[in-house]
């Protein structure tokens, strides 16, 4: 059998995204936000997850998206990095998908830009392309 | 309990032991007499010879076996301690510790009986003593009494006769007593034991000193910490729940929740809270054994053991430390014979010294020996490459010092040679860096060298006062804090002024640089900036480094003991913020870094000199048993002060500003009608009393001097003749009272002052009070 893996899926500007399941400690609605002046942009502020202070990433910004529509609550994807919890702001979550090894396909050459480096690749699902991050880049907080 | 459990908790129990041993056995070289001390070896070495005899580890019990013999000797008096018998002993306990180490990663004491140690430990317990047979025997006759064989040996006897000398202890029974205390009591409880019950010694005698404390698991304690404040956020909703409720019992119910919670909370944090002293009770034994090795001689000095750390800190720091202390010893310190020449006392001093500062935990390592030799350290920089020439000429003196910090200082055996210091110094500083702190060194030439090693406060539990800027609540240390001062708004426009665009603000006659926290925190800047609300500007005046500066906030809410959490490493970078805490409400502060911001602000830079505020610099540094006062005049110019603590706020009222309701003073004051409380009234004679009283404030005299207080949840202004300073006094000479409203006169500040009774103040001013908001008129005096 060929060797899978599973994704936790989530949606940014329309375009599907996936970190590895394992690399996911929970999946939370929004909560309140304090701000952090004088943080790189991408910083987003610390939320409170019970009792322990987390950094939200605004991860449109780190992908160098459009910014989301005022009014719209962000989910929280609270992953493990090297660093400790950090929270991924997305706009909306997925399914947990399980691929194949066999679909992942690196980003093309036409892939330009900094945000390569934290794109690792697609994966080729049946009716689209789930773009796969690397958690430890997607945290780092400097600008892309 | 299985086997297992029972090995585990003798290895955890003894090598506690174990380190109070080290620390015992040096403090008794300085000491000899101290009994109880070496009572306390004796007993420790005791209980483990008993407890390894009890689970089979024989190696182990013969060496604790012949330590035990020595020891004896020497509790009985018939050897004195000698720099010979303390450093076997010390090797004793460190092979003792070698066999525990191997019983916990093997199960098994090891295969050797360390017959050398042995050896020596046997030639001590019988040089130059003729009774040894008979001491021997004694230590024998113990360890059987240990084994509860009871043969009935000779030192039964002996024990049975101490019975009665013990209290009647004269100096030829007292080594008799000696011999009683074979049991491993605390000697003052032998006699009394021994009258109870002949055989008294189970090797549980340390209960006494354990009973009161429990092992518990750290994981455990961080998950306990975690769901307590789950709780607290779940205690808050019930609470805002109850307030639209109208059951009394629900509230009473709720009430007690919200008292139970917070004591919860406070009491969980200090669980994992351990004082310094902990790791610092090793160093005694380091610094002997260094200095030993060296040929040197070494005083350790210890100040501030209790400052509290939290555990993860506390761990590590200790290698840090300790290659700090070996450091000092190895190479600061001089040779006695050096050290004479110098006219220096032949005993090198180490002092440390940790304390909380500035948000901060400091601890310092000072000795007093030759110091760094700045030439030569500059002179290899340039040699290895590490700075030019040119830039080493203009480096100060102070950053040439520090420049053993860098690695490629510290490999070089021959940097180290001859600069007298480096080795593994970037490793320290890389520990230190790593938990986030911070390593300086200050070094005088021949007179000594001092590290100081900062701390940040993490996960400490440090009291801040909380204030609201952009919308958002931050939290400041209340370390940094001086004074809190409060412009209304129309003084605003005439109170700051400007020195060529930069704000600052006449704080009794000083100008005080101003910093906008909005302005320096980025934040969007609304139309009217600092105003909070009704105009009015509050001013934090906040002590960085050795400058003073005021912040302007939006408003200030409240002081509170609050937790530290880090802030992520790469926010970290930005020097403005010391950490973050989760507020009562489950909300997230952060926690302003006063040198950060005022470094950020430029208040503090190398050319900027101008130092204000001398003696408060003074005053803050002290001690903390020092009181902070505000110091005053009253009527007819006599010297006063009130606690600062007392004090709410300072403020200035023009005359046209007070009005006069009946007999009364009040004033108009952030919305209320503040009464106004006449010093020169309270303290006058009753007769002049009234005349005074019904006196409106002359039109053409200056600005009222008005001391803002909260008692009891009621505000008034305390009206004085001029506001002279703050001081930071012990205020420790007293003399009672020579007038009404006044607690005691004391001296303050080197001269002498009246300390006014707030609430008798207040109680002479009340029945005004009370009889104007009634019915307006009545102006009969005080009480």
């Amino acid at each position: 059998m060929a060797e899978t893996s599973q994704f936790c899926t989530f949606y940014l500007d329309k375009l599907l995204f996936g970190v590895e399941l394992c690399g996911v400690q929970e999946v939370i609605r929004s909560l309140e936000m304090t701000k952090v002046p004088l943080a790189p942009g991408v910083v987003s502020g610390l939320i409170n997850l019970r009792g322990q202070i987390v950094t939200a990433v605004d991860l449109r910004r780190r992908l160098e998206l459009a910014p989301a529509p005022a009014g719209t609550h962000a989910m929280n994807v609270v992953v493990r990095s090297e660093d400790g919890a950090v929270s991924l702001l997305v706009d909306e979550i997925g399914d947990v998908v399980e691929v194949e090894q066999s679909s992942f396909e690196a980003p093309p050459e036409t892939l330009r830009g900094s945000v390569r480096s934290v794109i690792l690749g697609v994966h080729k699902l049946k009716d689209r392309l789930m773009h796969v991050l690397d958690i430890e880049k997607a945290c780092q907080m400097t600008e892309v | 309990m299985n086997e297992n459990d029972i090995v585990k908790e003798f290895l955890v129990e003894s090598y506690e032991n174990l380190d109070r041993l080290d620390r015992d056995l040096v403090g008794l070289e300085k000491n000899p007499q101290d009994r109880e001390a070496l009572a306390g070896i004796f007993r420790t070495i005791h209980t483990i010879k008993g407890t390894c005899g009890f689970l089979g580890f024989g190696n182990l019990e013969k060496v604790a076996h012949v330590g035990e013999n020595l020891l004896t000797r020497l509790r009985d008096g018939q050897l004195t301690l000698s720099p010979e018998i303390t450093t076997a002993l010390l090797g004793m306990v460190d092979a003792v510790r070698q066999m525990l180490r191997q019983i916990e990663s093997s199960g098994k004491d090891g295969e050797s009986d360390y017959p050398d140690l042995r050896e020596r430990l046997t030639r001590l317990q019988h040089a130059g003593v003729a009774t040894s047979p008979k001491a021997a025997a004694t230590a024998e006759s113990a360890n059987s009494v240990k084994a509860i064989e009871a043969p009935d040996p000779p030192a039964e006897v002996d024990s049975a006769s101490a019975t009665i000398t013990a209290a009647t202890p004269g100096k030829q029974q007292e080594s008799e007593t000696r011999h009683a205390a074979e049991m491993p009591q605390p000697a003052p409880r032998v006699a009394e034991d021994e009258q109870g019950q002949h055989t008294a010694q189970t090797p549980s005698m340390q209960a006494s000193a354990s009973e009161s404390t429990v092992r518990v698991h750290v994981g455990l304690l961080d998950k306990v910490m975690t769901l307590v404040g789950e709780l607290v956020l779940s205690r808050n909703q019930v609470l805002q729940f109850a307030s639209r409720m109208r059951d009394p019992a629900f509230l009473a119910a709720t009430q007690h929740l919200n008292l139970i919670t917070t004591e919860l909370q406070e009491g969980v944090m200090k669980t994992r809270m351990q004082p310094i002293g902990n790791i610092w009770g090793q160093f005694p034994r380091t610094v002997r054994d260094v200095a030993l090795g060296c040929g040197k001689q070494v005083e350790i000095e210890m100040e501030g053991k209790e400052t509290e750390l939290d555990k993860t800190i506390i761990e590590a720091i200790k290698d840090p430390l300790t290659h700090l202390v070996r450091n000092s010893v190895d190479h600061g310190i001089e040779l006695p014979a050096e050290r004479i020449k110098k006219g220096k006392d032949p005993a090198g001093r180490l002092k440390l010294h940790a304390f909380h500062e500035g948000g901060q935990v400091n601890i310092e390592i000072s000795d007093d020996g030759a110091g760094l030799n700045e030439q030569k350290i500059r002179a290899k920089a340039v040699d290895r490459g590490i700075v030019s020439a040119e830039q080493a000429g203009r480096m100060t003196e102070h950053e040439i010092s520090n420049l053993i910090f860098l690695p490629g200082f510290s490999t070089a055996e021959k940097v180290t040679k001859v600069s007298g210091r480096g080795v593994g110094m970037d490793v320290v500083k890389t520990n230190v860096e790593r938990i986030g702190g911070s390593v300086d060194v200050h070094s005088v030439a021949g007179q000594g060298t001092t590290v100081r090693v900062k701390i940040p406060l993490t996960l400490a539990i440090i009291p801040a006062l909380v204030v609201t800027c952009g919308g958002d609540r931050y939290a400041i240390p209340q370390l940094s804090l001086l004074e809190l001062v409060r412009l209304e708004a129309d003084k605003v426009a005439k109170g700051i002024e400007l020195v060529h665009g930069a704000p600052v603000y006449r704080l009794r006659g000083r100008l005080l640089p101003l910093v906008y926290l909005e302005r320096e925190l980025q934040l969007a800047a609304n139309a009217n900036a600092t105003a909070s609300g009704d105009g009015a500007v509050n001013i934090v005046v906040l002590q960085a480094g050795d400058r003073q500066f005021g912040l302007v906030v939006d408003q200030i809410n409240d002081s509170e003991e609050i937790v530290v959490k880090p802030l992520r490493k790469q926010l970290k970078t930005i020097k403005t913020f010391a950490g973050s805490s989760i507020m009562g409400d489950g909300k997230i502060a952060l926690i302003l870094d006063v040198l950060g911001l005022a470094q950020r602000a430029s208040v503090i830079t190398e050319s900027h000199e101008r130092a204000l505020g001398e003696r408060s610099m003074e005053g803050t540094a002290g001690a903390a048993e020092k009181q902070t006062f505000l110091l005053f005049a009253g009527p007819g110019g006599s010297r006063m002060a009130i606690p600062l603590s007392t004090l709410a706020r300072l403020e200035e009222f023009p005359v046209s500003q007070v009005e006069v309701s009946g007999s009364q003073w009040v004033t108009q004051y952030r919305g209320q009608i503040l009464p106004l409380v006449r010093l020169s009234v309270v303290l006058e004679e009753r007769r002049a009393k009234l005349r005074a009283l019904r006196a409106p404030p002359a039109p053409d005299s200056g600005p009222v001097q008005v001391l803002v207080l909260n008692h009891e949840g009621r505000w008034f202004g305390l009206v004085v003749e001029q506001i002279l300073d703050i001081v930071e006094d012990p205020a420790d000479v007293r003399m009672a009272a020579t007038r009404a409203s006044v607690l005691y006169s004391v001296v303050i500040g080197g001269r002498v002052t009246e300390l006014l009774d707030i609430p008798a103040i207040l109680r002479s001013a009340e029945p005004n009070l009370v009889r104007h908001s009634a019915a307006a008129g009545a102006a009969e005096g005080a009480s």
